[in-house]
């Protein structure tokens, strides 16, 4: 059937089982918009800023597994889209983002609006496409579609020249996609397997670190048999948070920049390294020459890129993770070790790390762990970046899968509201909690309109230290204390609110926190709690910048460095 | 770690764009593409480009699986060391005088090059071969005064019946095992 390039994209997307576009039209896109209300199984969720709807895409993908989808129109609508298309891209985030483009014979004359969007966003894809015809369309969006979910996710943008959203082409949807520089190894080496096995059985301090591999790939179950059968010890990333059980006897928190003391120093004296679904990032490794040194490496992951790029490896395993912990899982032979989970169980009374200070002030920490007691842990919590996240990954809880979505790659603030919205609409149900910084939240505050006109009931907890505070924390630490630039005057968050017709509370002492909480948990749609938090309160613990993990920095007060030896081991 | 030359060769799909995508990614991870050349192949749709990049091999490895995960590449093989055939084409413009015109003439039938354009003050060179046989004909004929060099830079075949990059064929495994010690 002859259908416009408009309709077939509609129709394509109906297929591939799209149910919610974050977007906001313009000149290049109307076509397409135009033909939106033909489709109301397609929910259109009008945004303020793309990097809302970029965000929003990806709050909806990280959190219910599916493609989020955003559409924004040539030039300025498809710029504003490229912090979150890094987003996706550094965090493995299924989106597909469609942009308008000048009609195809404006093309390269500067025209109006026109912009170079997959020159811009090459490095920042995992593929894009300039639609060059309407008959390409379908198969075009199949295939976004397919590379964004399988594999290695990641986002896929597709420029599609006004002219071809009017002209017509036959409609036939592909039932297959050819793409024979695309076949991600799905299934892990036999060999390689078996000696993964046989270093796991020969392990006497083994440590899993799992990463968000394991989320996406959905191997909870299979890592828990893992780390219960050969009773390993489990560290995860910050973006592996909520990939094993946080309250499990052998969950050992979080490694890296801000990690658990404990997991950390699990890193560095353990003799056996298998990481899952993750990729070494310099804030989880900090110092490479000094991560894991005793460790060999089992490094589990679909990227094959990923393995060797940043650390040694011992035995690579290409592979999606379920796949491969699957066939592992049956080639272990129960064990235990007893003395390595006896020591790490020290550690973690000796180095508490996310231990909570009894004082007056109102301290952040005390305010998630407030949320978490309020929530009992059964909220998905959406941060943003900074003081704030860290401690939103350390006071909470993360018991129940997926529960945590962080910009964790490239760290964007402003992600927090956004992402928050998508999140929510992706997962109704569920109880939304944005936890955000004074500062980020003043990147995206726009985003509130959008959640008053969609009533969209997400909860947003505002950190308020009046301060960009991760970066006065740097230059409390290595900058002499001096503050330059990081003084915030925030407006009235609670006014703001309401002007967008969102209620809202500041919460000033301790004793409100908890009504607090309850009052936004009450309320069927939206709210606000701006907490007054303590200004200058740091993240501890730290590994600074160029050290090794070992010399995460615990008491702040004191700054001395965990003492470790590991001659004891 | 040693750093050398490394002779990437890609199948690639013929499509606008492909040869931006490989160019960027080299730029991206910080190397420097010494020659890069691209041509039809014999499998429809699809070209071959022959990329000369230096480096350690791991580095080179980690781009070699870079660039394997662009989805308009289909297979990219390291040919560095094997059994392989290595040409560039170059079009060398010579300075010539009446005294010098025999000499250049001569040098360039040792090279079993050919001289494709003759005007009154200077002669067009053409030489193929690898690297090093077009690096010598230069130096030689640099002392007449060199008005214009263009070279293709370097395609590469490996030796033997077989065509190394069969589509379909797995990828080279064992680079990982070695790079484990070079580490
Ligand atoms: C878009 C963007 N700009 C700048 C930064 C650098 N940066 C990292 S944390 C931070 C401060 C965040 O302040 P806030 O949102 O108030 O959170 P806090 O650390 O105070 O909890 C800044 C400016 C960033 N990560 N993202
Ligand atoms: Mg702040």
């Amino acid at each position: 059937m002859k259908m416009t390039g408009a309709q077939i994209i509609c129709e394509s997307l109906v297929r591939e089982g799209v149910e919610v576009i974050f977007g906001i039209l313009g000149g290049a896109i109307l076509p397409l918009y135009d033909t939106l209300p033909r489709y109301p199984q397609l929910r259109h969720i009008l945004v303020r800023h793309e990097q809302g709807a970029v965000h929003a895409a990806e709050g909806y993908a990280r959190a219910t597994g599916k493609v989020g989808v955003c559409l924004a129109t040539s030039g300025p609508g498809a710029t504003n889209l490229v912090t979150g298309i890094a987003d996706a891209y550094l965090d493995s985030v299924p989106i597909v983002a469609m942009t308008g483009q000048v009609a195809s014979p404006f093309i390269g004359k500067d025209a109006f609006q026109e912009i170079d969007i997959t020159g811009i966003t090459l490095p920042i894809t995992k593929h894009n496409y300039l639609a060059m015809d309407t008959g390409s369309l379908a198969g075009i969006i199949k295939e976004a579609f397919y590379l964004a979910r399988t594999g290695r996710p990641g986002p896929v943008l597709i420029d599609i020249p006004k002219d071809f959203q009017i002209e017509q082409a036959e409609f036939r949807y592909p039932s297959k996609v050819d793409l024979p520089g695309y076949k991600p190894t799905l299934q892990g080496h036999p060999a390689q397997i078996k000696k993964a096995a046989k270093l796991i059985g020969e392990a006497e301090r083994p440590l899993i670190l799992a990463g968000r591999g394991v989320i996406i790939s959905g191997a909870y179950a299979e890592l828990k048999y893992l780390a219960e059968t050969a009773q390993i010890p489990v560290v995860t990333t910050l973006l592996g948070i909520s990939s094993f059980p946080e309250s499990h006897a052998l969950s050992y928190g979080w490694l890296g920049m801000h990690g658990m003391a404990y997991a950390n120093l699990a890193v560095s004296s353990c003799d056996l390294i298998i990481a899952i679904g993750m990729r070494f990032d310099d804030r989880a490794t900090s110092r490479v020459s000094g991560f894991a040194p005793h460790a060999r490496i089992i490094h589990i992951d679909i990227d094959p890129a990923e393995i060797g790029k940043n650390v040694r490896v011992d035995v690579p395993i290409v592979g999606d993770v379920k796949n491969v912990l699957k066939v592992l899982n049956k080639l272990l032979a129960p064990c235990k070790h007893i003395d390595w989970v006896k020591q790490l169980d020290n550690w973690r009374r000796e180095h508490p790390s996310i231990e909570i200070r009894d004082c007056e002030e109102l301290l952040p920490q005390f305010v998630i762990r407030k949320i978490y007691e309020v929530t009992r842990g059964e909220a998905i919590i959406v941060t943003g970046v900074g003081q704030s996240q860290m401690w939103a990954a350390q006071h909470y809880w993360f018991d129940k899968p997926n529960s945590l979505i962080s910009s964790g790659g490239l760290g964007t603030m402003g992600f927090e509201l956004p992402a928050a919205i998508g999140a929510k609409i992706g997962c109704p149900d569920e109880v939304v909690w944005s936890i955000a910084g004074d500062g980020g939240f003043q990147m995206t505050i726009q985003e509130l309109a959008t959640i008053a006109q969609e009533r969209v009931a997400v909860k947003i907890a505002i950190m308020n230290n009046g301060y960009l505070g991760m970066v006065r924390q740097w230059q409390d630490l290595f900058y002499d204390k001096r503050y330059v630039a990081t003084k915030l005057n925030c407006p009235d968050f609670v006014k703001i609110a309401e002007a967008y017709g969102i209620p809202g509370l500041t919460v000033e002492r301790k004793e409100e926190v908890v009504p607090a909480i309850e009052k936004a948990m009450s309320e069927p749609g939206p709210f606000l709690i701006n907490f007054m938090v303590e200004p200058e309160e740091n993240v501890y613990p730290m590994v600074a910048p160029g050290t090794s993990l070992a010399e995460v920095i615990e008491e702040p007060k004191k700054k001395t460095k965990v003492v470790y030896n590991s001659a004891k081991l | 770690m040693v750093v050398a030359k490394h002779t990437l060769v890609a199948l690639v799909a013929d499509k606008p764009g492909v040869l931006n995508r490989v160019a960027s990614l080299f730029r991206r991870r910080g190397f420097n593409i010494e020659s890069i050349a691209v041509g039809h192949s014999e499998l429809p749709h699809l070209s071959r480009m022959t990329i000369v990049v230096g480096g350690t091999v791991t580095m080179v490895e980690q781009v070699r699986k870079q660039l394997d995960k662009v989805v308009d590449v289909v297979k990219v093989s390291d040919i560095t060391g094997g059994s392989t055939i290595t040409r560039e084409l170059a079009l060398i413009k010579v300075k010539v005088t009446p005294a010098t015109r025999s000499e250049v003439m001569q040098i360039v039938d040792i090279f079993r090059a050919d001289i494709v354009d003759v005007a009154a003050d200077s002669v067009t060179v053409e030489v193929t071969g690898d690297e090093q046989k077009i690096n010598s004909l230069y130096e030689l004929l640099r002392r007449f005064g060199i008005r214009e060099v263009t070279r293709t830079g370097c395609v590469a075949m490996t030796r033997g019946g077989s065509g190394s990059l069969v589509v379909g064929e797995k990828p080279l495994k064992t680079q990982d095992r070695k790079r484990k010690k070079t580490s």
